[in-house]
Order: structure tokens, then C-alpha cells, then sequence
């Protein structure tokens, strides 16, 4: 019998090596003359596995952390001739308990499957959502979507199933599936192994979009930097489109939808739903003033449903096993779940998909393990660039949307990136101001201006120059911005900075009376 | 007089059946549904800061100063972006919004010199008037931070400077020439604080795609885009609405000036034909008004060998009133006549006809309308029943598809050609009819649907098969024919052109245009909803030029296309004020109103009104005046405003029966090409210096107004008002108003028009009377001026000017952007430097053949005369066909072109004329005699001015 040995094609296990250790796999084995198949799965979201080669087993797959070129050779001595332990094998890979805690509902496939095997796809429950949704007419896919009260994972956290109602009640002789697949956050890859490790999912919960709202055609804005994703998922594409799951009559049905790859212009700012919309109508990415909504007035002036890649990937899952069985996840007004990324300072980074409702402290240590340096770790930014800064007392904090605006944070993508003692927040406070200076698309004032003069001011205050007096300006600028921003980089940046300020006075030297905004 | 200044109430007007009702600051204000919160606000009469909005631009909403609070919202929406809605309550001033607003203009002010007492727009400058409006009293980032005080100026552009170290990144220049020009040309480069704006890529504004339409400049808050004149001038201090004298958009100015100078136009917001835009010429080239070259004293000689002689204005009238008598009892009371102007006000060429019909004695008047739009009367009149236009400008806005034949609006009608193109960038679909590749074929941002590649002088074969296909497949809009067109002439035109030999396959090799592309092109305007047809020169300046007119009138009766907004057929009329020459009765054979003149009951009320007997035949058109002076029949002539001996074909012709003439009297603002040729030169007065009317080709009639006192010490119609008195015929007019309210007694269209009423409309489309009180911009809407349409038979018959081995090529002349016409004003003036020498165009097949290269000299010779050019070799032109501007004397243009004209009106065929273009070393003949003559001129011209020196 053929074995099969997985070598994850992610952009991660790649990075560490894995397309080396597939060709020495595979030339080890045609040597050997092996009864061997090397097979290019997803990433199981280990990522400090990578390479984490997997072998197929009648117990199960086994996996094999952190393969080289040179580990190839004994891999296949031990493993496949002797059966044989090997010094890097970590057992049956879903016992890993890493994985095994999770509860994965969007990456359910991610790791197991070959990312352009529509077998595989169908397979492991592939399409069974788009089957349900094809026996539905439009309104109903939206009222289960609705009630399974799945919130938009790109960051802003809106009721997916009320955006999709108000494309579905818009009148229009043409409508738009749009993906936001420009994951631009620091700390973000979900996205990216989404579309690397299970790309049908996001082709099906676009269809089904497209279904629910009357849309013949979709796009995906995919960010410039991922060269892996846009040839697996062009290469997606054209599998689903040659077994009729895309183009004229989906499926044998009435409805046409297909969808299109576009790389994005490289600019955070894309990643803003207006300005992905510029980008895509191959304008300036500069951001729009709302209203109107992209719901109503978007791609072209057309009604335009825009979600992100994991928004759309959590829909099939929803139509197949009913809203229900989604809403079981999650706790107040955060349904389901929501893969978290995991980076940065830390011993165990990866993807962890969990229900919301778990804290910062289960993810931190329970399943990262620390910072990778071993120091304790002194504060996390979640939500990207834009997220605050959250003080190792606030760890018990629970991931819910609700609970973190209470707080002045924010979830947004769910990226997580750690730091540890050695972090001095009067720098990450600048950098914050420097994102946005270096990544402001330069339309509204206050971002464009602001984040300058914010940068500058911080560097003030370092230099320990009127530090009072600059702290007090940074306050008001950071004010101006957060209300007079277009958008929410101009209107987000003050969380970071003034997150910094309120809780880790010491690092901007000062006195605790210079420091008014502890509120 | 001061300063008009124009109230911006922030965003552009909705227009919506219903209203909503909302509160603002506690006042009730009712706006249409769509208006932004910022413009309720303003019509409250409350004023919000701002800066990135203007009520010329589609709201932006980056400034951040407009910002507002709403009852039961969160944040602080911006009011330029924010539609009004019912049952709002909204606060502009709070103590909130006083800090945001406050704090924004220090981010701006930290980034922008503090030289408001040396800036140029000390004064008028947007962001002074918020800074002090918000209260900013300190910038607490203090100066030394990242800015941009030392960027460089672009100065490249003769008109404006761009300065960008005071430019606040607001965008406003960039969606000006976006939205209100439809050039596309500026774009911010960069991003974040790093964003400029930029001309093309980072290149200079003239080198860019720039059209120096001055839209930008317009829309500056700032001194950031700045006019050079109030650069060096300084603010002007009083302003008067006055109209463009350039083409027939009949564009509405702003002349802002101080003391007596303008110092700039800027275009009317409330400009009914412009709506605020302007082109490069209206805006900046008005330099020549007080160019040296300006000649301001009466001149007087009796040979054109002699020298000038300046005398009074009294003397110049009493000799040229003594010569026209002496002519008239030697050669007969038909031996004089006179040429009103296209250029002239409806007030001066009244009185121009007036003079030689009451003075003269006779109907020898004729206006430059003969080598234009002539065609255009005489086919408009026959079909639908009135010689001009059926819409307004803003039809265009309605359009679904729009026919552009024998024009080219984006360099003849810059203004109308950005209405056009915002209209096609929203979807309307294009039909272009034209032996060139005209701009609007295929553009970056516009293409056409279709580009109908005609060969010149097929037109009426082209139209023909149009309409066959319209019928024969049934596209006609048979209720409408029924119902609004005589039927007995519907069906003769019916059995003609259902004939198989005007269906587009028996006339594709004549016309040069696939059938298929005929057929296409006629389904989609007779099917895809609003038709518009849109005319020039291209269709009239041809030997069957009423044929072609009338065959477009049948095209949009057969489908319909008439009397509503979005349709019609438009004729873009060349000077600003041709139609309203021809209104004036300046033809021969009519009287003002279009009236026959052999009509008794007509011309007994004009007898009555001027005390006169008048002649009833019509007299000579300018072809048969030029005819007659070779024959020695006719001998003077009082020329106004025109320069035949440029504009008029066949120049040696032209320049020939003038010098048979014995007394010339031009009167003019230059010693024109003409006036080389006069016995009496009377100093004209320019658009800035006198009180009259302009009509524009939407029949449109708008005031000029005097902005400075005649530089030759007397209007137009003054100096006319004293020939004829010195002709024995005395005209009693005080002013322009008291000829206008003579014509509107006489004339039955302008019997509501009195200069009351236009400085209170700002102005009025004829015709204008009692059943029209208000003016009528769409005619024809419930029926024909002449009852019903009228179809006419045209059969194309072929120009007699043909190719052949010995005249291969066919020439087609036309007009560039920055100059106009016969150049007299352009060429003084800074335009110049985007274009100073006409070209011949050539195809790349042709010059090859040829041995012709771009930048050489080739000969071109017709059956007419031969001049000498530099070659442009280009595909804009086809093969077999060549293309010249006549916008410089000694290109001699006119030398080549032929005395073939349209047969009804004689216009002449300017646009083919069959020549031979060959590689040449010297300029040819007539071009070496030019220079001498032109050089003895002005010999002549100095020796006048000599004796004031001394």
C-alpha cells in the first residue's frame, strides 16, 4: 500500500524549509524505489513545528516537527524501512495537545487536506454548505447567516447577515462578492492559510454570498506579499470553475457566479474596505467618505457585499450544520469562533481556532507557552497596529468583542503579538504614530498631518523636551484624530499610543501628574 | 462697482421631487432629498468652516473642518459628506466641535508659511479666512517638524504658478480637472504627509496633459495655484460679469479688475452656459485687448501704396463718407456694401445692416456666417422652421447617445466638450463622424462607440445611409413622424431613401466607413434612447453643406429625437456671436428675425421704424461683392470686424478684388491682413471696452459690459452711429439697451428681451415673447416653429473638387485649442507657446511615399494656389487625407482652399480640397510676396505714428 507523507506547502513551513525537504523526500523515494506519495497538505497552524511533516499510519498521521533536507534520510530509514521512532517525531499530530484543544470550525480541514484536491475538499464535508444554500432561496441564506450571528472577521466585527440583507434589498442589475484577503495586520496570517491550506472554503463561502444576495461575480483583493496563496488559490479557481462549482450555472443551477484573483496594490490602507474598492477599480487606494456604504454604493457604484477571507470561510460551516450548531460557540454577542493568531514573543506561535469566551491567559500560556525568550511577558497588542495595548494584569481578560471595547481594546483579526519585559512602550507608542505616518493614504488631515506631528511630539517627549507639556499635546492630537479621522487608521492609532501612555508610564519618563489620561 | 463675491454654499444642488425637513442650530431648513448637511447648513444661512468643499465639486470629506454633531449619532460626521435626512437635529458650533476644528488648522498651519502679508491671496485665501474663523491662536508642534516649506515652484504654465509649499493637499485642483474638465491630468503623487499634488507623472503642468483650462486654479483655496497677473498685480478691487468673446459657448465671466486693468477672468458660477468652467483662451488669453499692437487712432490714405495718415475720428467719417458717395453716384447705389462681424455685439451688427440698408440704399450686407454656419440657417429653417440650434448646453445631460459629426469640441468648444465627456464617463454612448482622429475618438478617459472614418465630402452619402437603415429596419418613431411631420414630404423622402443605392452597402466604398459599422452605428442612435446630434464646421463647409444639414434635421425627426431634453440638433456655432450676427438680419436677403426681405408687410414696418424706403431684391453675398469688384461693379466697402483676407477661401482671389476696391473702411482692434488692403482703418473696440449682447449657439443672449473705456476712444456702434451720419442718415441711440429695445419691437423672437431683464435672468435663450416670457431653451416641444417638419430629399451628388493623379491628396482644414481661428487675438498672447506655427498633417503611408519627415517643409498645391507648411506626420489623419489649422496669416491657408461652395448659400468648401503634397526647400510664392507686402504695411503703419514721436 502507498504511504502518503504530508509536506505542508504554507508560506510558513515553506520559509523553514519544506519545499527542500519534499524534493529530497520524493528523490529519496524514487532512489529507494518506496511504495512513497508525497503530498502537499496545508498547515495544521503549528507553526513552530515547521516543516511538520506528516506520515500516514493506520493509527493515524504522525507528525515530525521541525524537518530538514537532512532529517530526510533517517526519516525514511527509521520511519518507513525499520518503523522505527525518529528524535523528531511528536506522535499522533491530533493528540498534539496544541490541536487538540482547539475547536476548529473554519480551519477543520486546514493541515489535513492537499489545498488543490477538490476531493479531498469534498471529502471532508467540502460543499455541503453550498448544497444546502442552493436549495434556499436568497432571504433564507440570509435569515440562517443572521441568526447564527457571525460578525465580520475582518476587524470592524459587523453582523455579516445584516450587511448581506442590505446588498440583498438593494436593487441593482449587477452585485459584488468582494473578499478582503489584504491581511496587513502585524500578527495576522490567518488569511493567508486559509487560502493557502483550504482555498474552496473561501470559493464556497463566496458562492454562497453571492447566492444569498444576488451577486454574479466576485473578487478577491489578495495582499501583494503572498505569492503562495495567489498561485494555489488561481489554481483553485480553475479546478472549482472545471467542475462547474464557479461560472454559468453553479452547480446546474439557475445562478452564475465566478470569481477573480486581484493583487493588491501593496498599501495597508487597501486593506480598508473604501480604499480596496478604489484599488479595485484600479484608482489610488484612498478611502471613501461613508456614507454610502459599500453595501449600497461599492465596487463600481454597485451594491458590494465586502467581508474577509475567514468571514466568508466561516459561512459554509454555518449553511451545512445550520445556524444553530454555530451559535452553540461563543459567548454574549461573539457567536462561534475565531481563529487567533498567535506571533510575535512567544514559545508556541501559530493559529489556535477557539470559541470566544476563552481568556488571555489560556491562549498566552496554555497554548503558547511563554515568550520564546523565557522573561515574563509584559504586555500583548491585539488587533493589529491598530489594537491597544493590553498590561499583563488585564491577561484574564476574556475574548469577546463586547468585553474588550469595555476596555479600550479591540480584537480586530485576531492577531496577537507578544512582548516581553524588554519592550519599552515610549517606542512602541512612536512606532505606532510611524505606522500610520508611513501608511496613511494621505486624504484626511488629521491622519495625514497628525501622525507626523505625533511622531515627532513622542520623540520630544523621549528626549525628555517639555516632556509634560508634549504628553498633554499628544492627549489632544491623539483626540483630533480619534474623532476627526476619515477612517480607522487616523481614528485607531490613539489606541496603541495613548494604551502605552496609561500603562506603562515609566517608559515615557513621567511623573504621574504629567499623566492625566488615566481613565 | 466692488468686488462680486460668489456665496459657496459647500456642495453641489440635488434635485429631488421631495424634501426633507431638519433642524440646524435650532433653525428649520427644507433641502431636496440627497443634499448634504453642509449645504442645508449654508441655505440656512449658517456657514460651517471648510475647506476641501466647494460647491463646483462633489463633496470630499478630508479637510475635517465641516465637521458636526447630530442628534443620537455617534462621532462628529463631516456635513460636506453626510445627506440631510428627515426629522435631523444638528449642532455646527459646540464647544467640541470648536476644539477639533481648531486643532486640525494648527495640523495645517504646522505645514504652511506664515507670509500672509506677502502672499499673493493675502486676501482671498480660504485658509486665512478659517484660521481666523476657527480662532487658531498657536501652533504647538512648533516649525521645525517635517514640512514642506521648500518645495519648488512650478512656474512652467504662462498663466499660473503652482506653488507647492502652500498647497494643504486638499484636492480640490485634482477633482477640478477630474470632474469639471474631464482632463485627468493632476493626480496626488505619494502618500500620507508625503502626498503632492502632481501634474502627469511628476512632470511640469505644461509639459502634462494640462489644457490650462485654469479649472484648477479656479478651485484653489489657496495661493497654491495662483493667476501670474494678480501674482504681479495684486488683488483686484471691483468685478464685472461680462461674456467670453471667443467661440460660441458664450462662456459667463468674471472680469476682476482694478483701476482699468483686468487683472483676471475668472469663470461665472452662475453662468448659465458655463456653469463656472472655462477653456485656456476665455480664462487667460485676454492680453491682446491691450497688446502694443492695438491700433487706436483713426487712419486715413488714399492708395494703399501710401502711408497712414492719422486723423480725428470726424475726418476719418467725413472721407469715408465722401468716398462711398463719390462711389455710388459713379458706380450706382449697388456699388457699396458692408460685412458685419461675427465678433461684434447683436447691437453693432443691427446696426451695421441698418447703415447699409437705411444709409447705403441697398441689401449688399453680409456677415462672416457665410463661411460657416450659413448652411446651418438655411436647412434648419427649411425642415424644422428656425435657423438655429433646438437645445440648451445642458441637454447634454439627459443624452443617452451623442453624435459628434464634422466637430471637434474638445479643442473648437472646450467648455461644452467637458459637459460631453462627464456625460459619456456616466455611460452615454458616442457616435463620431469624422475624417480624423479627434481626441474624442480615443481617449484615456472617453472613447467612442463608434468612429465613422468618413472621406471628406461624403457626409450626405454617410447621413443617407444612417437614415436608410433607420427605416428600412423600422427604428423610426413612426407616432412621431405621424403625428409631428408633413406626410406628403415623408413619403417623396420615404421612396428616395429606401432606394438600395443609399443603403450603407451600395455607399461603403464612397463614404470609406464599413457597412457594417453604418448599420451599427444608426441602430444604436435610433435605439439607444435619448438621441443628440452635434455639428461643426465639418458639416457645413462643404458644396452641399445644407444638403448634409438637412439630411441630420431628417435624422432626428425620423426618430424622433426633437423637442425634448437629452436630443436635438446642435449646431456648434464657431464665434461667440454668430448666431446672433445672422439673428440681426445680416444677410442679404433678410431682414433681422430671418423676414425675407421682399416680405411687404416686414419691410414696411422696418421703413416705418427707420424712416426709410428700402430695397426689396436681396444684394450681393460676399463671393459676389468679391465677384462684382473684379468686374468693376462694386467699389467700397465698409468692413467690420472680419478678416476676409484670411478667412475667406481662395486669398488671392479676396486680395485681388480689394485692391480693384476704391475706398476699403475697416474697422478693427489690429491692423488685420484686411486692413493692409483699406483706405479708412477705424480703431475697434474690444469685448472689455463696450456695452452690448452676445447670442451663443444655444440661442442664448448674454450682456457684455464695459470694463474699461474704449482704448480708441469710441464702442462699435458708436463709430457706426457716425458714418452714418456722415452719410446724411442720423441714428439716435444713447445707448446699446435703447438698439436692443428697436430690435425687439421689430422682431417678433426678441420681443421680450430688454437689458432689464437680462441683468436680472443674467440671461435669455431666444425666442423670448409673450408665449415664451421666460425664453425657451428647448424648442420645438409640442410642435414646429413652421407647424410640421418638413422631410427633405438629399441626394448626394459628389464635389466637382475631386482627386485625381496630378491632385492626389484631399485637404481638411480645422482649429487647435489654444488658438482661434484667424489667430488675431491667440497669436498675441501667451498661447502661443503651445502652439506657433500651423502644421500639415500627413499620414505616416503618405509622407513615406512622399520622402516626408515631421518637422519639414512640404509644398502643398491645389488648383487654387500653392503654400509652403512643416510636415506633422501622424495617424490622427487616414491615408489619401491631410489636415491644416489656419490660424497664421503666412501659412496661407486659404491660398489653397477653392471658390467651390455649398450651393445654396454659398458657404465655401473649406474642408476639401483636392492637392499635392511634395518635399520643398523655400516658401512658395505667394508666401515670399506676403512677407513683402506684409513688411510694406507696416512701414506704412509706423510712418503714421512717426510725426506724434517728433
Amino acid at each position: 500500500m502507498t504511504t502518503k507523507i504530508f509536506v505542508p506547502r504554507d508560506s510558513s513551513a515553506i520559509g523553514l524549509g519544506a519545499n527542500k525537504v519534499a524534493e529530497a523526500l520524493t528523490r529519496v523515494a524514487q532512489s529507494t524505489k518506496a511504495d512513497v506519495q508525497v503530498v502537499r497538505n496545508g498547515s495544521r497552524g503549528l507553526i513552530w513545528m515547521e516543516p511538520l511533516v506528516e506520515v500516514e499510519t493506520e493509527a493515524g498521521r504522525e507528525g515530525y516537527a521541525n524537518i530538514t533536507s537532512d532529517d530526510v534520510e533517517s526519516l525514511f530509514k527509521k520511519v518507513l524501512t525499520d518503523g522505527g521512532d525518529h528524535e523528531k517525531g511528536v506522535g499522533l499530530v491530533e493528540e498534539i495537545p496544541y490541536l487538540k484543544n482547539q475547536e476548529r470550525l473554519c480551519f477543520a480541514r486546514n493541515g489535513i487536506t492537499d489545498p488543490t484536491s477538490i476531493e479531498d475538499y469534498l471529502g471532508n464535508d467540502g460543499f455541503k454548505g453550498l448544497k444546502v444554500a442552493l436549495s434556499l432561496d436568497g432571504k433564507s441564506i440570509v435569515e440562517i447567516v443572521t441568526q447564527s450571528g457571525l460578525r465580520g472577521r475582518g476587524g470592524a466585527a459587523f453582523p455579516t447577515g445584516i450587511k448581506w440583507n442590505t446588498v440583498l434589498n438593494c436593487p441593482a442589475n449587477q452585485k459584488y462578492i468582494v473578499c478582503n484577503a489584504d491581511e496587513g495586520d502585524s500578527g495576522t496570517f490567518s488569511d493567508r492559510m486559509t487560502i493557502e491550506g483550504d482555498p474552496f472554503v473561501l470559493i464556497e463561502g463566496m458562492t454562497i454570498a453571492a447566492l444569498a444576495v444576488g451577486a454574479t461575480k466576485g473578487y478577491v483583493y489578495l495582499r501583494s506579499e503572498y505569492p503562495h496563496a495567489e498561485e494555489i488559490f488561481n489554481e483553485a479557481l480553475l479546478i472549482a470553475r472545471a467542475h462547474r462549482y464557479l461560472g454559468e450555472n453553479v452547480c446546474g443551477s439557475k445562478c452564475s457566479f465566478d470569481i477573480e484573483l486581484r493583487r493588491a496594490a501593496g498599501a495597508y490602507i487597501c486593506g480598508e474596505e473604501t480604499s480596496l474598492l478604489e484599488s479595485l477599480e484600479g484608482k489610488r487606494g484612498l478611502v471613501r467618505a461613508k456614507p454610502p456604504l459599500p453595501a449600497i454604493s461599492g465596487l463600481f457604484g454597485q451594491p458590494t457585499v465586502v467581508n474577509n477571507v475567514i468571514t466568508f470561510s466561516s459561512v459554509p460551516f454555518i449553511l451545512a450544520n445550520g445556524a444553530l450548531a454555530y451559535k452553540d460557540y461563543g459567548v454574549g454577542r461573539s457567536m462561534g469562533t475565531l481563529p487567533i493568531q498567535l506571533a510575535g514573543n512567544i514559545k508556541r506561535g501559530g493559529l489556535v481556532e477557539k470559541a470566544f469566551g476563552v481568556n488571555l491567559n489560556e491562549i498566552l500560556y496554555d497554548f503558547g507557552g511563554g515568550s520564546a525568550s523565557g522573561k515574563p511577558i509584559r504586555t500583548v497588542q491585539i488587533g493589529g497596529p491598530l489594537g491597544a495595548y493590553i498590561p499583563e494584569k488585564d491577561f484574564d481578560l476574556k475574548l469577546d468583542y463586547e468585553a474588550f471595547a469595555a476596555v479600550g481594546a479591540m480584537i480586530g483579526h485576531g492577531g496577537i503579538v507578544v512582548f516581553d519585559q524588554t519592550v519599552n512602550m515610549a517606542s512602541m507608542a512612536r512606532f505606532a504614530m510611524e505606522f500610520c505616518a508611513i501608511e496613511s493614504c494621505g486624504k484626511c488631515t488629521p491622519c495625514r498631518i497628525g501622525s507626523t506631528r505625533g511622531m515627532e511630539t513622542i520623540d520630544k517627549i523621549i528626549a525628555g523636551k517639555d516632556r509634560s507639556a508634549n504628553a498633554d499635546l499628544i492627549k489632544s492630537l491623539c483626540d483630533t484624530m480619534l474623532h476627526g479621522s476619515l477612517c480607522a487608521l487616523g481614528g485607531m492609532i490613539p489606541f496603541p499610543v495613548l494604551s502605552a501612555m496609561k500603562h506603562f508610564p515609566e517608559d515615557f519618563c513621567l511623573e504621574p501628574h504629567d499623566n492625566k489620561v488615566a481613565a | 462697482m466692488s468686488k462680486i463675491v460668489w456665496k459657496d454654499l459647500g456642495t453641489p444642488e440635488r434635485k429631488s421631487e421631495s424634501c426633507v425637513d431638519l433642524l440646524v442650530d435650532g433653525v428649520p431648513v427644507s433641502v431636496p432629498v440627497g443634499t448634504s448637511l453642509l449645504r442645508a447648513a449654508s441655505l440656512a444661512g449658517l456657514s460651517i468652516p471648510k475647506l476641501c468643499a466647494t460647491e463646483s465639486l462633489e463633496a470630499f470629506g478630508s479637510c475635517r473642518l465641516c465637521l458636526v454633531e447630530i442628534e443620537g449619532r455617534k462621532g462628529y460626521p463631516a456635513s460636506c459628506t453626510t445627506p440631510a435626512e428627515s426629522g435631523m437635529v444638528v449642532r455646527t458650533q459646540t464647544e467640541k466641535l470648536a476644539k477639533l476644528r481648531r486643532e486640525v488648522m494648527e495640523l495645517y498651519i504646522s505645514d504652511h508659511p506664515l507670509d500672509c502679508l506677502t502672499c499673493s491671496a493675502n486676501g482671498d485665501c480660504e485658509l486665512q479666512d478659517m484660521a481666523g474663523t476657527v480662532g487658531l491662536r498657536e501652533v504647538r508642534y512648533g516649525f521645525e517638524g517635517e514640512n514642506h516649506l521648500e518645495a519648488a515652484k512650478d512656474e512652467s504654465n504662462p498663466y499660473f504658478t503652482f506653488d507647492a509649499s502652500k498647497c494643504i493637499v486638499c484636492s480640490r485642483c485634482v477633482r477640478a480637472c477630474e470632474e469639471t474638465q474631464g482632463t485627468f491630468a493632476l493626480t496626488i503623487d505619494g502618500r500620507g504627509f508625503g502626498s503632492t499634488v502632481s501634474a502627469g507623472q511628476k512632470e511640469s503642468f505644461f509639459d502634462s496633459e494640462c489644457v490650462s483650462c485654469g479649472a484648477c486654479v479656479a478651485a484653489c483655496p489657496t495661493a497654491t495655484l495662483m493667476e501670474k497677473s494678480v501674482i504681479k498685480q495684486g488683488q483686484p478691487n471691483r468685478s464685472v460679469i461680462t461674456t467670453c468673446a471667443y467661440c460660441g459657448v458664450g462662456c459667463s465671466f468674471k472680469a476682476e479688475v482694478k483701476g482699468n486693468d483686468v487683472v483676471r477672468m475668472v469663470p461665472d458660477f452662475n453662468g448659465k452656459a458655463n456653469h463656472g468652467h472655462s477653456c485656456v483662451k476665455g480664462r487667460f488669453a485676454f492680453g491682446y485687448a491691450t497688446h502694443k499692437d492695438r491700433i487706436t487712432k483713426p487712419m486715413i490714405r488714399k492708395k494703399i501704396t501710401d502711408a497712414w495718415n492719422e486723423v480725428s475720428w470726424e475726418e476719418a467719417m467725413i472721407y469715408a463718407a465722401s468716398e462711398f458717395k463719390r462711389i455710388q453716384e459713379r458706380y450706382g447705389q449697388g456699388s457699396i456694401g458692408g460685412i458685419t462681424s461675427s465678433r461684434c455685439t447683436n447691437e453693432e451688427t443691427y446696426l451695421v445692416q441698418k447703415l447699409v440698408r437705411a444709409a447705403f440704399g441697398n441689401n449688399n450686407v453680409d456677415t462672416c456666417a457665410r463661411v460657416c454656419h450659413s448652411p446651418t440657417g438655411y436647412g434648419l429653417k427649411t425642415t424644422l422652421g428656425e435657423s438655429a440650434g433646438t437645445q440648451d448646453f445642458d441637454s447634454v445631460e439627459d443624452a443617452d447617445v451623442v453624435v459628434v459629426i464634422g466637430a471637434n469640441p474638445t479643442d473648437g468648444h472646450p467648455v461644452f466638450a467637458s459637459r460631453l465627456k462627464k456625460r459619456l464617463r456616466q455611460g452615454a454612448k458616442l457616435i463620431v463622424a469624422d475624417p480624423r482622429k479627434i481626441d474624442l475618438v480615443d481617449g484615456p478617459h472617453v472613447k467612442a462607440n463608434y468612429h465613422l472614418k468618413l472621406l471628406p465630402g461624403t457626409n450626405v452619402a454617410l447621413v443617407n445611409a444612417l437614415a436608410h437603415v433607420i427605416y428600412t429596419e423600422g427604428l423610426h418613431d413612426q407616432a412621431f413622424v405621424k403625428e409631428r411631420c408633413e406626410e406628403v414630404n415623408f413619403k417623396k423622402w420615404v421612396a428616395f431613401i429606401s432606394q438600395e443605392r443609399n443603403s450603407p452597402e451600395d455607399l461603403e466604398a464612397v463614404i470609406g466607413v464599413p457597412a457594417v459599422d453604418l448599420r451599427e452605428a444608426a441602430r444604436l442612435y435610433a435605439t439607444g434612447g435619448n438621441g443628440a446630434i452635434y455639428y461643426g464646421l465639418g458639416v457645413t463647409e462643404h458644396s452641399q453643406g445644407s444638403t448634409m444639414v438637412l439630411g441630420i434635421a431628417n435624422l432626428a425627426m425620423l426618430t424622433g429625437n426633437i423637442g425634448r431634453s437629452g436630443v436635438g440638433v446642435n449646431p456648434l456655432r464657431g464665434q461667440n456671436n454668430v448666431q446672433g450676427a445672422c439673428d440681426m438680419g445680416s444677410f442679404p436677403h433678410e431682414l433681422p428675425g430671418y423676414r425675407h426681405v421682399s416680405d411687404t408687410v416686414t419691410r414696411e414696418m422696418f421703413e416705418r421704424e427707420w424712416n426709410v424706403s428700402l430695397d426689396s431684391e436681396p444684394g450681393l453675398r460676399i463671393p459676389n461683392m468679391l465677384d462684382a469688384a473684379h468686374s468693376d461693379e462694386f467699389k467700397g466697402i465698409y468692413i467690420q470686424g472680419e478678416d476676409i483676407a484670411q478667412s475667406d477661401p481662395n486669398t488671392q482671389h479676396v486680395t485681388s478684388a480689394l485692391e480693384a476696391m476704391e475706398c476699403v473702411v475697416v474697422q478693427d482692434i489690429f491692423l488685420n491682413e484686411t486692413a493692409k488692403f483699406a483706405h479708412v482703418f477705424l480703431p475697434g473696440a474690444s469685448f472689455l471696452e463696450k456695452d452690448g449682447t452676445f447670442t451663443n449657439a444655444e440661442r442664448r443672449i448674454s450682456r457684455i459690459r464695459k470694463v474699461m473705456e474704449p482704448l480708441g476712444g469710441k464702442a462699435d456702434w458708436e463709430a457706426t452711429i457716425m458714418l452714418s451720419e456722415a452719410l446724411g442718415y442720423p441714428m439716435d441711440y444713447k445707448h446699446p439697451s435703447e438698439i436692443m429695445d428697436e430690435i425687439a419691437r421689430l422682431t417678433p423672437t426678441f420681443k421680450g428681451v430688454n437689458y432689464e431683464k437680462l441683468d436680472k435672468e443674467g440671461s435669455i435663450q431666444w425666442p423670448c415673447n409673450q408665449d415664451a416670457p421666460d425664453g425657451t431653451p428647448i424648442m420645438h416641444i409640442s410642435k414646429f416653429v413652421r407647424g410640421k417638419g418638413r422631410f427633405v430629399v438629399t441626394e448626394y451628388v459628389p464635389t466637382s473638387e475631386r482627386t485625381t493623379r496630378k491632385y492626389p491628396l484631399i485637404l481638411t482644414t480645422g482649429r487647435i485649442l489654444s488658438q482661434y481661428n484667424v489667430g488675431a487675438q491667440t497669436r498675441r498672447t501667451d498661447n502661443i507657446v503651445w502652439f506657433d506655427e500651423d502644421r500639415l498633417e500627413i499620414h505616416p503611408s503618405d509622407a513615406e511615399l512622399r520622402g516626408v519627415k515631421t518637422g519639414e517643409w512640404v509644398g502643398i498645391r491645389s488648383r487654387a494656389g500653392e503654400t509652403v507648411l512643416r510636415a506633422h506626420v501622424t495617424d490622427k489623419v487616414q491615408p489619401g487625407v491631410v489636415y491644416t489649422t489656419f490660424h497664421f496669416p503666412e501659412s496661407g491657408a486659404n491660398v489653397i482652399t477653392t471658390d467651390n461652395s455649398d450651393w445654396a448659400t454659398n458657404c465655401p468648401e473649406f474642408k476639401v480640397t483636392a492637392v499635392q503634397v511634395e518635399p520643398v526647400t523655400q516658401p512658395a510664392q505667394w508666401q515670399q510676396k506676403f512677407v513683402q507686402f506684409n513688411k510694406q504695411q507696416l512701414e506704412l503703419l509706423v510712418k503714421a505714428a512717426e510725426p506724434e514721436r517728433v
